[in-house]
């Protein structure tokens, strides 16, 4: 089959997951208690029968629920997830806003994650018994088994309260005056401590899956014959065998998206990290429907569309796996 | 459990000589000789031991104020200092083990069943069986887990029970992924076929003749499930979306979130146990997978 006959496949599947993803939220929005009548009048300090009808009415609450779905999956196509009452702007606008922030941090953690971690579980497979591929082990176990928030927090207090190296929280410094150089130097500035404590889970993972893989491959014959036609360590290890060692790790990056978006929440909480997880952890707590559910709507999406980017990486990397079977 | 495995032990060496020991007690003696897997088993026994009898040992009320708040551990015989409140941080530690335990367990054990059920009838079944239940699993794998049970528990309010709920419905996915291709694999099994030849039924088949055999994976994935589940609790109340009248670890860390800067301790000190805990979990999933996986033995 041809990438493009799989991307087609593939995206209809993910198409109709979206779809099922969407009906699922907005049911469960639906029947819970409660809904944007009552926090508007909420925050108005209450309101009369009268305007709460009002308001209803202004939100297409009155409609019964099936003409509501349709009407929001009928917006939905043309882009449009609606209006957020509590940030008073358009979802999508939002989105879009605060989406570059939440990349930034994910992209540069898995970054940093895989290639710290794939050199880390090469030269501990390199000498399986021996001290650092016990220290990778336990290393990845601590780094699996913290609560990435408590890590956030750790190293806030040791490196903004006990050594004032690094700032409290936020993406920039408005104080701080100059040309695009500088202002850059001041994002990354202040995306270290973040990226390092997301990259914290992963590169516990990665480092694990890379010396198990790589363990894999160093017992095969075509790397025994390598060694014996006498090429060096080096070349054995770093041309022939790392190739194929590094399809798991290609597919756990992929599936790891979905616990990608997780970690974001968490960490970007803990650093007030402008990105989409503290817009999710406000409209969840404010009960902005419509922004609750362009952000399910559109995390579902981003782990959607990772899955079919890893499934494409994948055969690129390794020919042999040409589509269908999966699973 | 532990009795039962201990005995294996002490069974298995003395018949070091006998050529053919049994199965589980030659995977009791590999988790025995591993001395990191101890280590997380004795941890965790002693902080599930230290959990469920502490609350009587130590009677400080966790939710009463009983000094200055923000006094630095060690201050006036309050080992781990107060919160925001002036509530004893010690007292809720020890209090707090047993919900976070009791919710970590019983989200996992919840997860496992969802993941064992759909994962055994669609390996056993296969046909469109399968292709529904392995639609709904892809399904619930790009929700994004801790958003959704965020959702969940805001929307349905934050009790224990919810939260178990909602970290067990979106915590399935791997252990149904691992079931099904066991029960793939076991139901070709010349021993599967003849129990069916002689009249079994397809539950008797399904729970009696292949779960058994299906085990060890599943075993080690709901040991790491506590750990995760433990983490996602953790997570769930640090954002503030856990009971606020059961204290727990997280939500001990939760409450204090703002003060981080003047009273990191109150933050720190739970968090080390929640860390410690699933550390323990970990250790024993990993001597367990050692243990019970033959095919990674060699290594």
């Amino acid at each position: 089959m041809s990438i493009l006959a799989l991307l087609v496949r593939r995206g209809g599947n993910g198409l109709a997951l979206l779809l099922a993803v969407l009906i699922l939220n907005f049911t469960l929005i639906h029947i819970a208690p409660g809904d944007v009548a009552d926090t508007i009048a909420g925050d108005m300090g209450g309101a009369d029968a009268e305007v709460m009808a009002q308001i209803r009415r202004d939100y297409g609450l009155d409609l019964p629920f099936h003409e509501q779905l349709f009407a929001y999956v009928a917006r939905l196509a043309r882009g449009d997830l609606g209006y957020s009452f509590f940030f008073n702007q358009p979802v999508t606008e939002l989105l879009l806003e605060r989406l570059p922030a939440t990349l930034l941090l994910v992209l540069s953690a898995q970054v940093l994650a895989i290639m710290l971690g794939t050199v880390l579980g090469v030269i501990a497979a390199r000498r399986p018994n021996g001290l650092l591929s016990h220290g990778v082990t336990i290393f990845a176990l601590l780094g699996f088994s913290a609560p990435v928030f408590w890590t956030g927090i750790m190293l806030i207090i040791l490196f903004c309260s006990i050594f004032p190296i690094f700032p409290v929280a936020g993406m920039v410094d408005v104080t701080v005056e100059g040309g695009w150089f500088v202002k850059t130097l001041d994002v990354l500035y202040h995306l270290f401590l973040p990226m390092v404590t997301l990259s914290s889970i992963f590169l516990a993972l990665y480092s694990r899956l890379a010396r198990a893989s790589m363990l894999d491959v160093l017992g095969t014959d075509y790397v025994r014959t390598a060694q014996a036609k006498g090429l060096s360590e080096f070349q054995v290890v770093y041309k022939h065998a790392l190739r194929n060692a590094l399809g798991p790790v290609v597919t756990l990056a992929g599936l790891q998206f979905s616990g990608i978006v997780s970690g974001a929440v968490l960490v970007e909480t803990v650093f007030s990290w402008p990105g989409l997880g503290t817009l999710a952890f406000q409209a969840i707590t404010a009960r902005d429907a419509p922004m609750v559910l362009g952000i399910l709507f559109f995390s579902s999406l981003v782990v959607i569309v990772a899955n079919l980017v890893t499934d494409l990486v994948y055969s690129l990397i390794d020919p042999r796996i040409r589509i269908g079977h999966r699973g | 459990m532990a009795n039962d495995t201990t005995a294996a032990v002490l069974h298995a060496d003395r018949l070091e000589v006998a050529k053919a020991r049994h199965p589980l007690a030659e995977a009791a003696g590999m988790f025995f000789r591993n001395h990191a897997a101890v280590a997380g088993l004795v941890t965790l026994t002693i902080i599930v031991v230290a959990s469920l009898v502490g609350p009587f040992l130590y009677t400080v009320d966790p939710y009463e104020m009983v000094w200055a708040p923000f006094s630095e551990p060690g201050a006036e015989g309050f080992l781990f200092g107060t919160d925001y409140l002036g509530r004893d941080l010690f007292a809720g530690v020890v209090n707090g083990g047993r919900v976070t335990l009791a919710v970590g367990l019983s989200a996992a054990l919840l997860s496992v069943f969802i993941g064992v059920s759909i994962g055994a009838l669609s390996g056993y079944y296969r046909g469109w069986v399968e292709e529904v239940l392995m639609r709904i699993t892809e399904f619930f794998q790009v929700l994004p887990t801790l958003l959704f049970s965020m959702v969940l528990v805001a929307l349905f309010g934050a009790s224990l029970a919810m939260v178990t709920f909602a970290i067990g419905i979106v915590s399935w996915t791997a252990v149904a992924r691992v079931t099904r291709s066991e029960f793939l694999r076991l139901r070709e099994m010349e021993y599967v076929t003849s129990s069916r030849s002689s009249g079994a039924r397809d539950l008797g088949l399904m729970l009696i003749v292949i779960l058994p055999n299906a085990l060890p994976p599943i075993v080690v994935q709901a040991a790491l499930m506590v750990g995760s589940a433990i983490l996602f609790e953790a997570g769930l109340s640090f954002l503030g979306l856990s009971d606020p009248n059961v204290v727990s670890w997280g939500q001990i860390i939760g409450s204090n979130r703002p003060y981080i800067l003047d009273a990191g301790w109150t933050v720190a000190i739970p968090g080390f146990f929640i860390f410690i805990t699933v550390l323990a979990i970990s250790l024993v999933g990993d001597g367990l997978n050692d243990a019970l996986n033959p095919k990674l033995r060699e290594r």
